[in-house]
């Protein structure tokens, strides 16, 4: 089946960056109350060249194989990233990142950990 | 005995095919399917007696309403109405619950007073209530399940006080499937207090067993059309006609007036008070037909062959490993519905892949959110039956389920 291609059950059987930071610089979590999925981020920066990027990150929580495989691959998408760049991460780049095709209820799951690191960079208050 | 080959053909999206291959539909707790006699007989409104009811003067209106009115007539004698009147059509179940909760809450619930729920609630019966009590300060009380997913009566004794002036109680739980005996909850409640109103959430309950509003001893029943082979669109509450009479409306408008003037209005009689506006007609006169349908099967034949399945999925199921079945173990306690978990796998995953083989299953809360987080089994997969379900559809799921533990397990 193409959306639980080989990566996508590596990723989720497997899980990149998983567990918590010992010093975060920010961390926040979102709850999908239509299929339970719950999911933690946590984010360390550092400033280059006065910008903010993503030093360390780590991910936590319970969800399907979609929504786990997006965050894990989401952790290693945006280590050394500039968080202004974060923000401009959408939908598209999720879906582009996964590489398979989602239908739109499945598309929420893939995004969830999008938004979570999204609002704990706005956490950052930069 | 139901012939389910011949009931099968009735049913057009059966003979469909996505990817030349045909489809297992298990969720009919959700909805159900529809008979091309429900459909037909809608499309004879719409191209025989298109017409508005009560207003007019001419034929075809006459015969759309004599229709509409029939279909009440049946929905009546289905459930063991005393009379037509008792029959308000609304939009839905949830609708018909918040008719009560607006309408009868209105005059009848002041603040100290309690109302009492189960934690097995669908949304429909159980947020009406919560925001009530929170509007109107009344004690909200939840009446909890016990480990095999059943309800404790002893439990009654304490709930039920001289303040609980309304219990509203699902006759049978749309996850876990637990049939209540809601007769004997009936007769207990009134016991402990007789002014305490019951409501009842018959939505999968009607469509799936004899249902007799007279032998429960209820106060108010609702139900919804699409759960039963009719249209979307269209709901039931039934009410004791003393209840009903003594109620405001719910909504204001057209049709559910005798006079207007200037500044004051007099109320149609019941059940045209409640049923302001112009109504889905077709789907009424629909939903009639889905009546005649299951009618001519008789209910206990339905509820033995959709026991029959329940029997044989719990036996199937319970050889699937890693695999939890939430609820009554018991097919005589249990409706045509199973929940169930599979150890490390989320059900959205299990939906998924069943999907590629288009076996159709509901996963999440369900619409009873409070049930889970009580049993804290979180979101969990469903399986549900009907008159048109085969064991050759429960091999499928378990074959499915199969390939799901291989891929993901």
């Amino acid at each position: 089946m193409d959306m639980y291609r080989d990566i996508i059950l590596d990723h989720y059987k497997h899980p990149r960056n998983f567990g918590t930071l010992s010093s975060a610089d920010a961390k926040a979590s979102e709850y999908n109350a239509t299929c339970g999925d719950r999911i933690s981020i946590e984010i360390q920066c550092q400033m280059i060249n006065a910008k903010c990027q993503i030093k360390d990150i780590r991910f936590s929580g319970e969800g399907c194989a979609i929504s786990v495989a997006s965050a894990s691959m989401l952790t290693e998408k945006v280590k050394g990233m500039k968080v202004e760049n974060v923000l401009k991460l959408a939908t598209e780049d999720i879906l582009v990142m996964l590489g398979t095709e989602l239908t739109p209820s499945r598309t929420k799951c893939a995004v969830l950990p999008l938004e979570v690191l999204q609002k704990a960079v706005v956490c950052l208050g930069l | 005995m139901m012939d389910t080959q011949k009931i099968r053909k009735d049913f057009p999206q059966l003979k469909r095919r996505i990817n030349g291959k045909p489809i297992t539909y298990l969720d009919s707790t959700a909805t159900s399917l529809k008979p091309t006699q429900v459909l037909a007989k809608m499309n004879e409104y719409y191209t025989k007696y298109t017409a508005n009811i009560f207003r007019g003067i001419y034929k075809t209106s006459e015969e759309a309403t004599a229709e509409y009115e029939a279909a009440r007539a049946k929905v009546a004698a289905f459930i063991g109405a005393n009379k037509p009147e008792e029959i308000v059509f609304t939009r839905n179940t949830s609708e018909s619950v918040n008719l009560v909760a607006y309408s009868w809450g209105k005059g009848n619930l002041r603040s100290g007073d309690q109302v009492a729920v189960t934690i097995m609630e669908h949304h429909s019966n159980f947020v009406p209530w919560q925001q009530l009590a929170g509007e109107k300060s009344l004690g909200f009380r939840v009446w909890g399940v016990d480990k095999d997913g059943t309800l404790n009566l002893k439990e009654l004794d304490t709930l039920i006080t001289r303040k609980t002036k309304l219990l509203a109680i699902t006759a049978v739980s749309n996850v876990i499937g637990t049939i209540n005996p809601i007769k004997e909850i009936v007769r207990r409640v009134k016991k402990l207090n007789p002014k305490c109103i019951v409501l009842v959430d018959g939505a999968q309950a009607v469509p799936h067993m004899r249902v007799d509003v007279a032998h429960w001893g209820a106060d108010f029943v609702a139900f919804s059309s699409h759960k039963m082979l009719g249209p979307t669109g269209v709901g039931v509450l039934w009410g004791r006609m003393d209840l009903l009479e003594a109620m405001p409306p719910f909504i204001y408008g057209g049709d559910m007036i005798k006079e207007v003037h200037r500044d004051t209005t007099v109320y149609n009689s019941v059940p045209h008070k409640f049923e302001a506006g112009t109504p889905h007609i077709a789907g009424v006169i629909g939903l009639g037909a889905a009546v005649d349908y299951l009618s001519v099967f008789g209910m206990d034949n339905v509820r033995s062959h959709e026991k029959e399945i329940t029997e044989y999925a719990l036996e199937k199921l319970a050889g699937v490993s890693g695999l939890q079945i939430i609820g009554p173990n018991d097919p005589e306690v249990r409706g045509g519905v199973l929940a169930f978990v599979m150890k490390g796998i989320h059900p959205h995953d299990i939906a998924q892949i069943l999907d590629e083989d288009n076996v159709c299953i509901r996963v999440g809360f369900h619409c009873a959110q409070p049930l889970h987080e009580y049993l804290a089994v979180g979101p969990t997969a469903r399986a549900s039956f009907y008159v048109y379900t085969t064991k050759e559809e429960i091999d499928a799921l378990v074959a499915g389920l199969g390939k799901v533990k291989k891929m993901l397990g």
